[in-house]
């Protein structure tokens, strides 16, 4: 069985790529949303295995529906996916598959008005994929200039609780730039990418106090924090004292010089005398 | 030569002095430029107030005891218990009961114990009078929810013991007055019996209860006090049942409407015997139509209300009634009082004009007017609604009569010898919204207060600081510099001031009323109560919503007054017609009323102003149309060109629904003006209903400044904040968990919160909390919540960070102009993000959560918890950055826990009751915000998150500063005039 599973894998890879209109995507993408649809392939074969356990599993398909501005909703395409069961009660969609009906000449033309007009596109999802369409309806949209770039780009992010389909992000799979530009798309084509997501668990809140507090016990004492220099401690106080050194110092000099000077005059005066 | 030595060393000597002084001056200027982020004692009230309130008074108990000071004991809607001092108005004690403790009876007891019942009759709580400690409280059994009553005989005692009786819930309770101990109880939860009275008669040792049984019988028990045992029963069918209230008129008699409204019905319970009699209103007045009793309680007499008219009846021995007087205008009047030994007077109080007139008449003669006084009443108080009276004996022995009186905007007004003692504006007890203000410019004739001094003064006012600061002033002068600080003329000028500090804050009120508070002590510049502009039958006075700030004049701020847009909503109902009103912001005039003829659902302030600087908003009504405001041809044309770009959300909490709109068209039809759109669903997210359900929905701020979108994290590394306005954040719980704290386990609870992107619907982040449960306070995005596997209360914080920027990062892109910072912005475009979050425990439980919001975004923020406590803390937004793993300078030490230090309390010691909300504003000095807290108190502070690294002080000395720089000067001179005579004397030497 192990040794088969990558031979399905392939086999399963070989077949999404030949068909246009098809995507095909697990349910554990979750941080692969900007990745390119081939490498989102590569999933790890053991999640497979668990998947084929064939009492628990079952398909379901839902349909994609779209209107055009403000018309009526219409079928546009369909969602198939394995319904797996969990012992706890607890359901989750694996191997969703998409296959997207192609736009009718219609069709083709109410999207062209739509792209003149620069209104919606919008598309519905039922809220329940086990007994559609459940409470209400998931409805997205987007600008219809954003979708056409060679062929018409699309990328659902389908956000299920269980198998409740909860919301649904829809748009096309780069940037949509303001002020969009009309253009039509060059192929009739659709592209489409999609990923389902379910909640991500928050990540528990470390608890490291008691280790902290542990290592502090053990070391006996609280490290005093370190030690700052004489002058960052005291230099508010070193200025001042340092000024009134200074001046006194220099009167100090003064009052001696004077002194001296004084002495020093006295006594020229003296000289002076005696040489008269 | 010899004299001039000694001079010159004395010189020398000053000069050092000077010198050693100066310096020491330069240090307690140092000492004065470092600010203290903790608050010294002195510094208390200088850039906070505080107000108390107690709310909109329900019950008064005057304390009749001849002795001792008169007290006043109130309980309010706000679940607030309260002495208030009749001199005054100041509020001797009060208590705030929990949000879910409404009081339901308050009485005195033994003469010295406030006794109120609270909780539907299951908390019974005894309050010493004179200082409100509580002596005792007792929790009653309760086994169903009924209306609550408390009696507290007077004469009757039991075994030394004085019973108060309690019912509620089913049971009779008598519970011991002196140590609130239960001393027996009567279940009558099997009957689905209702007390309507107790009833003691004098001399008999059998209290009567009377009351009704699935209100079409009457049922009087006979109980002996000391046992609770039923002596006697006897009971009666009343056909036609009763409705509305039922009003106990004598010791043994009640009256009561049928159930058609149409019949009084008279029901005697005359020892023990139960006889009843019906009288027709329509025999008592002419044009009958649905009759209503009102409240008060006086002897033997009931007043009726019909058709607008109020009538007196006086109620027979019989049970025959008879009418006695009628009045033609809404009166309020008071319970019936004794005045003397066999006399009982009520008071009644009606408008004329701006006038008030105050009756107290004697109940057996209506004609007797024991007081008749008229006061002048302000237009924006509104009716009045509650009237208690009270009477006192003055000094030539006759009978005086004090009024406390509540009016339509809950103020309570203490009138007696016919003039207003005090009031207190109790409608600040129930903010709903507040917005902020800018003061007018300065200019010749707007500041309202006039304040300015005179040099002198000012000189004099700096001369005692300067004492103050050098350690020389007396305690007068210490209490003088207080004082000034205090009253500084800064404070209480109401102009604009250059630092933005000055500023009103507006309130709406529960009861329509605006307010301006002004923030520098907190008086109020004006109050405005709302109006209807139609003034019809069904919408006499409309209710607030909110508050917008309509026009706010940049280009033309001399002389433009800005406006302030109140939406309010007729009734209570959301469908309910709105009704906008203009109000000028400096004057509290308003300029204009509207009835807009469709219901509010969402009022949303529109990016764009017309050329007279108004706002434009959008409001949406119950049928998912929107209407624009203001209406005029500009605002729709303004409007047009970017109506394809307006989006709005709603949230159907109940159905777990959350949609987004567009603009679609104009609407069609007859009543359909121009102004009015219909909208589109763009997108939908349905919450599962048996796994979540919507407890919190909250927006980003629309002021919300972001100065700069770079951050730096400890790798080094640069990081884009996501800046996009329009975010959404929603926490949904497991409906299990919806519930109280601990009433499930933690594998039945989880905790999930959404990001969304209102433009599109996308799901920026999503998050799950296993084990944990709300209620969920948030802010962007901070949000706190309990953690059951923890037993701990968690706050988390979620950062967004935009990744299409992140290219960004060459210095050389950004040189030669190869960057995308400039390209505009789609909602349209597959966000490239990323989110971090972290997790701390919170040892607090939190109330309501805030950010501080400075002007430039520049200054380090703070996030503001109301705790349980009723106290604000503030705690530095470095404690939850995030990746703050390794240890830098400047960046705490990860911890699992969230420090509270006691000095981060920003309310020091006070304590902002029933705390609601905290409201944040800037100002226009980058380091300084305020902060505004309502609940049942106020409370106001200017807080500077990273201190005041761009202004002095307040009290900072100038002077001080200026004599330093005058004793240097005048020290460098006498220096060189000194030196230059030296050298002179030298030179001639």
């Amino acid at each position: 069985m192990a040794k088969l599973t990558p031979f399905f894998f392939l086999s399963s890879l070989i077949i999404s790529s030949s068909l246009a209109f098809q995507s095909d995507v697990d349910d554990h993408e979750f941080g692969l949303e900007g990745a390119k649809p081939q490498s989102t392939q590569q999933q790890t074969p053991t999640t497979r295995k668990r998947y084929s356990d064939p009492d628990s599993d079952s398909k379901v398909q839902f349909s994609l529906e779209h209107a055009f501005g403000d018309s009526d909703f219409s079928p546009a395409g369909t969602f198939s996916a394995r319904l797996k069961s969990w012992s706890h009660g607890g359901k989750t969609l694996t191997k969703l598959r998409f296959s997207r009906n192609g736009f009718s000449d219609e069709e083709k033309d109410t999207f062209k008005n739509l792209l003149k007009g620069d209104d919606f596109y919008r598309i519905r999802l039922p809220s329940n994929v086990i007994s559609p369409p459940g409470k209400e309806f998931v409805v997205a949209s987007v600008r219809a200039r954003c979708l056409p770039r060679d062929g018409l780009d699309e990328h659902f992010v389908i956000h299920m609780e269980g198998a409740n389909v909860l919301a649904l992000s829809y748009g096309s799979l780069g940037a949509c730039q303001y002020p969009r530009q009309f253009k039509l798309p060059a192929k009739w084509s659709f592209n489409s990418h999609t990923i389902l997501k379910s909640s991500e668990q928050a990540p528990r809140t470390p608890i490291f106090t008691e280790e902290v507090l542990g290592g502090e016990n053990a070391d006996g004492e609280v490290e005093p924090p370190p030690e700052r220099s004489f002058w960052a401690k005291y230099w508010m106080y070193l200025i001042p004292v340092g000024l009134v050194v200074m001046n006194a110092v220099t009167q100090a000099t003064n009052m001696a010089e004077e002194q001296t000077g004084g002495q020093a005059g006295g006594s020229q005066v003296q000289q002076s005398a005696r040489r008269r | 030569c010899w004299y001039h030595l000694p001079e010159e060393k004395l010189v020398s000597n000053r000069h050092m002095a000077m010198e050693i002084k100066a310096s020491l001056l330069l240090l307690i200027f140092l000492s004065y430029a470092i600010v203290s982020f903790s608050l010294y004692e002195d510094q208390v009230g200088l850039m906070d107030w505080h107000q108390r309130y107690i709310g909109k008074v329900k019950h008064a108990v005057f304390h009749t005891q001849k002795a001792g000071r008169k007290r006043v004991i109130v309980s309010t809607e706000e679940n607030v218990v309260a002495s208030p001092d009749l001199r005054h108005g100041e509020i001797f004690w009060r208590y705030v009961l929990g949000t879910k403790d409404a009081i339901d009876g308050v009485d005195i007891a033994l003469g010295k114990y406030v006794i109120t019942l609270s909780s539907q009759g299951s908390m019974l709580r005894a309050w010493n009078l004179p200082d409100g400690q509580m002596v005792w409280k007792t929790s009653l059994h309760s086994a169903q929810s009924s209306k609550s009553l408390l009696s507290v005989p007077i004469n009757l005692k039991v075994d030394k013991d004085y019973p108060i009786l309690a019912f509620g819930g089913g049971y009779l309770h008598a519970v011991s007055a002196i140590d609130g101990e239960v001393l027996w109880k009567k279940d009558f939860t099997a009957e689905g019996f209702e007390v309507q009275r107790i009833l003691q008669p004098h001399e008999s040792s059998i209290i009567y209860v009377l009351g009704f049984l699935h209100s079409s019988k009457a049922v009087v028990y006979q109980i002996d006090p000391r046992t609770g045992k039923v002596v006697a029963q006897k009971s009666m069918v009343v056909p036609g049942g009763f409705s509305g209230v039922i009003l106990s008129v004598s010791s043994d008699k009640v009256v009561v409407l049928d159930s058609t409204r149409s019949i009084l019905v008279t029901i005697n319970f005359l020892d023990g015997d139960i006889s009843f009699h019906k009288t027709p209103v329509s025999d008592l007045v002419e044009d009958s139509g649905n009759a209503e009793i009102l409240s008060p309680r006086l002897s033997n007499m009931l007043a009726v209300k019909v058709n607008k008219r109020t009538i007196f009846v006086r109620v027979g021995g019989e049970g025959k009634l008879e009418v006695v007087d009628s009045l033609s205008d809404e009166t309020a009047m008071s319970d019936s009082l004794p005045v003397t030994d066999d006399q009982v007077a009520f008071a009644s109080v009606h408008h004329e004009g701006s006038k008030i007139h105050l009756m107290v008449k004697l109940v057996d003669d209506l004609d007797t007017v024991l007081l008749r006084e008229s006061i002048e009443m302000d237009q924006h108080r509104g009716r009045v609604d509650k009237v208690f009276i009270n009477n006192y004996i003055k000094t030539d022995r006759s009978n005086g009569f004090r009024a406390l009186i509540v009016m339509e905007d809950h103020s309570l007004l203490l009138l007696q010898q016919g003039a207003i003692v005090w009031s207190r504006e109790e409608g600040l007890a129930s903010v709903t919204d507040v917005t902020t203000a800018e003061l007018p410019v300065e200019k010749d004739g707007v500041s309202v207060a006039k304040v300015e001094h005179t040099l002198v003064d000012w000189l004099k006012g700096h001369m005692l600081k300067l004492k103050g600061s050098l350690l020389l002033a007396s305690p007068e002068d210490v209490a003088a510099i207080q004082e000034m600080r205090m009253k500084s003329s800064g404070r209480s000028k109401l102009t604009r001031d250059h630092n933005g500090f000055r500023k009103l804050f507006i309130a709406l009120t529960r009861a329509g009323k605006l307010f301006a508070l002004y923030t520098g002590d907190g008086r109020i510049v004006w109050s405005m109560l709302l109006n209807s502009p139609s003034k019809s039958e069904a919408c006499e006075r409309p209710s607030g919503i909110s508050l917008y700030q309509w026009q706010v004049p940049h280009h033309h701020a001399m002389d433009e007054n800005p406006y302030v847009l109140v939406v309010g909503r007729c009734g209570s109902d959301s469908s309910a017609p709105g009704v906008l009103s203009f109000v000028d912001f400096y004057t509290g005039k308003e300029i204009s009323s509207s009835d807009i003829g469709h219901s509010v659902v969402r009022v949303m302030p529109l990016p764009f102003t017309d050329s007279t600087e108004q706002r434009l908003h959008l409001i949406a009504d119950t049928e998912g149309h929107v209407h624009l405001y203001p209406k005029t041809s500009e605002a729709l044309r303004i409007f047009q060109r970017d109506f394809q770009n307006v989006y709005w959300y709603t949230v159907e909490g109940d159905d777990g629904i959350i949609r987004g709109h567009g603009m679609k068209s104009s609407c069609a039809g007859e009543t359909a003006d121009e102004y009015c759109f219909t909208t589109k669903e763009l997108w939908t997210v349905v919450f599962p209903s048996e796994s979540e359900k919507i407890i919190s929905t909250l927006i980003r701020k629309p002021n919300e400044v972001v100065h700069t979108q770079a951050k730096v994290n400890t790798d080094q590394d640069l990081l884009y904040k996501y800046v996009s306005r329009n975010l959404l954040f929603v926490a949904t719980v497991s409906p299990k968990g919806a519930g109280e704290i601990g009433s499930v386990t933690p594998e039945e609870s989880a905790l999930v919160v959404y990001l969304i992107d209102t433009i599109t619907g996308r799901i920026l982040h999503r998050l799950s909390h296993q084990g944990c449960q709300g209620p969920v306070h948030a802010n962007w995005v901070v949000y706190h919540y309990f953690n059951l596997r923890a037993h701990k209360y968690e706050v988390t914080v979620v950062e967004i960070y935009d990744q299409s920027r992140a290219e960004n990062k060459n210095v050389w892109k950004l040189v030669l102009g190869k960057h995308n910072l400039t390209a505009p912005i789609s909602s349209y475009s597959r966000p490239e993000m990323f989110t971090k979050s972290q997790s701390y425990f919170f040892a607090q439980l939190v109330k309501t959560i805030a950010v501080t919001s400075t002007a430039k975004g520049i200054t380090s923020k703070q996030l503001l918890i109301g705790t349980i406590g009723d106290q604000i803390l503030a705690l530095d937004k470095r404690f939850v950055n995030l990746s703050q793993a390794e240890k830098e300078e400047g960046i705490i030490p990860l911890t699992d826990s969230l420090p509270i230090i006691p000095q981060s309390y920003i309310t020091h010691s006070l304590k902002v009751e029933g705390l609601r909300c905290i409201v944040t504003a800037p100002a226009k000095l980058e380091s300084t915000t305020y902060v505004f807290a309502y609940g049942v108190d106020l409370f106001y502070k200017r807080l500077a998150p990273s201190k005041t690294y761009d202004s002095l002080t307040d009290d900072f000395s100038y002077a001080l500063l200026l004599i330093t720089i005058v004793a240097l000067v005048a020290a460098i001179y006498i220096t060189w005039v000194v030196l230059e005579k030296k050298e002179l004397s030298e030179k001639w030497r």
